[in-house]
């Protein structure tokens, strides 16, 4: 670039600044920062930016800041401090776990969703059910879904013909599970295999996948509806696990230790394993990148059938004036309403929020050529809401540490999962009255 | 010096001694505002807040005391991470200044490419902690990892080199002596350079061999280099955890937890400030302790010229 021009440019812009200025204070426009983060692979950060935009362009008095803080604990961490910090530039809306709403409640730093209309919360009545379960506290609607997963089974029917398992059926139950996987566990010599029958990673947060096992298993909640107790060390959640560290120290039909959670797709495409559980949200990804032909089921059955939800919500945080709050909410219900929330699901492959977005042509069209992608939306009806508690990630931290301890063979399961509600207990005594 | 000069006039004693106080003054007073804004008040502050509860819900901590230092007695993950920065700092310091000093010595000899080995043991240096990790990341995949590519070349089994708790801590320390030997070569280059080359003729002169010479000369010369180069290093080891957020996020179980990242965790994952700052504080004080004992110690018998 010439000096010439770059002056040119700065002067341009500086001059666009300040006209954008001048148009904001003239007309009042409210603004709203907006944190959030990024999880899933995909041009996350450019739709956010379009969806501003276009809401922009439909609202002339709103503005939306997204603000991209990183990954979902960076974002939360983020939003806190700069609450805490007050100032101008502290966000006034946020993307954050749903499982989060115990920190910020604590803080007191959230407006419930369901006050923002003052008495109207009709509209918290389209979304699924099962994406509201982790929003509810006090009697009363906190968040509001918006980027939401589940995890699923991804197998490779290449994989599963070459052994002579039907490639279009998953496994049904825990027992077949571990039968195709010990089919499907291949070694190119005694010590080490190729490619490994399954793959359930348990990397950074073991607990949600695990959970999927736990409430199979018939736990259906890890923790009250309160977030006050855990049920860490019950006989179902200990099966369960004995469910999950068998399939590597026994049967030999998964890697034994901790199984990454960024690799595992890249392993999967790379045919290291037949079988893996990841979330929805990697649908889109998988699409893109796998070699062959893939199939993606509910997770398998044993007492029940049964999958956590997972995923973001929206929140609006208590430093907002009354105007701001209904700005929001003119926000939130557009960019939830049925076409955006399946625009959204199509471009990211998180699983639009309202059975009103699945009626929509543009995703009645997308299903017809894409069939797996109505599966995380269907188990919907046996999932059950993720490990959520006051102190969150404190008491997620020593689930994690004692499903580790066992998933790598340092502890036996019951005595992992003890300790861990010993910990947790100590944790929450001091919300319990 | 005019103002030395100045304030032995008798006569202006007095006036001019003011003058240099101020001057003086007035020459510190940046780095002095810089560093009581950014360091001083900080430390302070973390100091007192050690002694707080965690404040919660806007509400602002109460007095606890020691309460923190009690709990941390009990505290069986600030006992791991103990233990780990521990075994983390006896890994990494003298691996990656034996490293250092290795390589140096070699790129300090004529031989072929030279230039091109000075830079691929300094690369390292210049790419960011977590970029490095990524790579790192990408070596111990179990299955197809490169590391594991070798083993299974050679018939072995693979290793989950960061999945399993006897490795994971190990393989971390790997990436930290691979990150910063290329750093501390630089250093102890230099140092070679600056050794008189009369001293290795007298040397010569005297019968002396190769090895020899190495014990008694260049060895003894670069003393002064190792004691900079051990300090930064022992700094290092306790604050050179960005690829813990890469690679193992301290697990799993705690295995490869280290003490800063266990702060991280305690302030801005869990919001326990006042136990964070308690942390910090015994940190802080391990890490003076730590360099007032190597420049005691081990500065008072290294020969300087």
């Amino acid at each position: 670039m010439q000096r010439r021009d770059f002056l040119k440019l700065s002067a341009a812009s500086a001059l666009a600044a300040g006209t954008s200025l001048r148009r904001a204070s003239a007309a009042s426009v409210i603004e709203l920062p907006m944190y959030y983060p990024v999880a899933v692979g995909g041009p996350i950060a450019k739709i956010m930016d379009g969806y501003a935009a276009a809401f922009h362009k439909a609202n002339p008095d709103i503005r939306i800041h997204p603000i991209y803080t990183g990954t979902y604990q960076d974002t939360t961490a983020k939003a806190i401090t700069a609450l805490h910090g007050g100032g101008g530039s502290a966000p006034k809306m946020a993307v954050a776990l749903s499982v989060d709403i115990f920190t910020f409640y604590d803080q007191n730093l959230l407006v419930p969703a369901q006050d923002l209309a003052a008495g109207d919360d009709d509209w918290l009545h389209r979304f699924y059910p099962a994406f509201l379960a982790n929003s509810r506290l006090d009697d009363k609607i906190w968040s509001v879904p918006f980027q939401r997963s589940t995890p699923v089974l991804y197998w490779n029917k290449e994989a599963f013909k070459a052994v002579g398992l039907d490639p279009d059926r998953a496994p049904a139950d825990w027992e077949e599970m571990r039968e195709f996987a010990h089919r499907l566990t291949q070694a190119h010599n005694a010590k080490s295999p190729t490619q490994w029958g399954l793959q359930i990673p348990s990397s950074g947060f073991p607990y949600w996948l695990f959970q999927g096992l736990a409430i199979e298993n018939g736990q259906a909640r890890l923790a009250s509806q309160d977030g006050t107790r855990t049920h860490f060390d019950s006989d179902d959640t200990i099966g369960a696990l004995q469910y999950m560290v068998d399939l590597a120290h026994k049967y030999r039909v998964m890697p034994k230790g901790v199984i990454t959670w960024g690799t595992t797709p890249q392993d999967f495409f790379n045919k290291r394993c037949a079988m893996m559980w990841t979330t929805t949200g990697n649908l889109t990804n998988v699409r893109k990148h796998a070699p062959f032909d893939f199939g993606v089921g509910m997770l398998p059955r044993h007492k029940r059938r049964g999958a956590p939800t997972g995923g973001g919500n929206l929140y609006v945080f208590s430093n907002t004036t009354s105007k701001e709050r209904e700005a929001a909410l003119r926000f939130i219900k557009w960019v939830t309403a049925p076409e955006q929330a399946a625009d959204w699901g199509m471009r990211t492959g998180y699983i639009a929020t309202s059975p009103a977005a699945w009626q929509t042509p543009a995703l009645k069209k997308y299903l017809a050529g894409f069939a797996p992608a109505k599966v995380a939306r269907d188990q919907l009806k046996y999932a059950e809401p993720e490990l959520s508690t006051h102190d969150n990630q404190r008491v997620t931290k020593v689930f994690n540490d004692g499903l580790q301890a066992a998933l790598t063979g340092q502890q036996a399961p019951a005595k992992a999962l003890h300790g861990a509600q010993k910990n947790a207990d100590a944790i929450l005594s001091r919300f319990r009255d | 010096m005019p103002l030395h000069f100045a304030a032995k006039r008798p006569g202006g004693v007095r006036l001019s001694a003011v003058q240099d106080t101020l001057t003086a003054w007035g020459l510190l007073a940046p780095a002095l505002l810089v560093l009581a804004a950014f360091t001083l008040y900080p430390a302070a502050q973390t100091l007192v807040q050690s002694l707080y509860s965690s404040p919660v819900a806007n509400g602002a901590g109460h007095f606890v005391g020691l309460e923190h230092f009690r709990r941390m007695l009990a505290d069986p993950v600030f006992r791991r991470v103990m233990i780990n920065s521990g075994l983390y700092a006896l890994g990494s310091i003298p691996l990656s200044i034996a490293l250092a000093l290795a390589m140096a010595l070699l790129v300090n000899q004529r031989l072929p490419g030279r230039g091109l080995a000075r830079m691929a043991f300094f690369t390292p240096t210049v790419l960011p902690l977590v970029a490095a990790a990524n790579i790192w990341l990408y070596f111990y995949t179990p299955g197809y990892g490169l590391l594991d590519r070798l083993l299974h070349a050679f018939g072995f089994s693979g290793v989950n080199w960061l999945g399993n708790p006897h490795t994971a801590l190990w393989a971390v320390t790997a990436v930290a002596v691979w990150k910063q030997a290329g750093f501390f070569m630089i250093f102890y280059l230099a140092a070679l350079q600056q050794i008189p080359p009369t001293l290795y003729e007298a040397a010569a002169i005297e019968g002396a061999g190769s090895r020899q010479m190495l014990w008694h000369v260049t060895l003894p010369m670069l003393g002064p280099t190792t004691l900079f180069v051990l300090v930064n290093a022992v700094i290092g080891a306790f604050s050179l955890v960005d690829s813990l957020f890469v690679l193992t996020e301290g697990g799993p179980g705690n295995s490869s937890n280290l003490i800063l990242y266990y702060i991280y965790q305690n302030a801005f994952r869990f919001w326990n400030t006042g136990y964070a700052a308690a942390l910090t504080v015994v940190l802080v004080a391990l890490l003076a302790s730590a360099s007032l004992l190597q420049f005691l110690v081990v500065g008072r018998r290294t020969h300087y010229r």
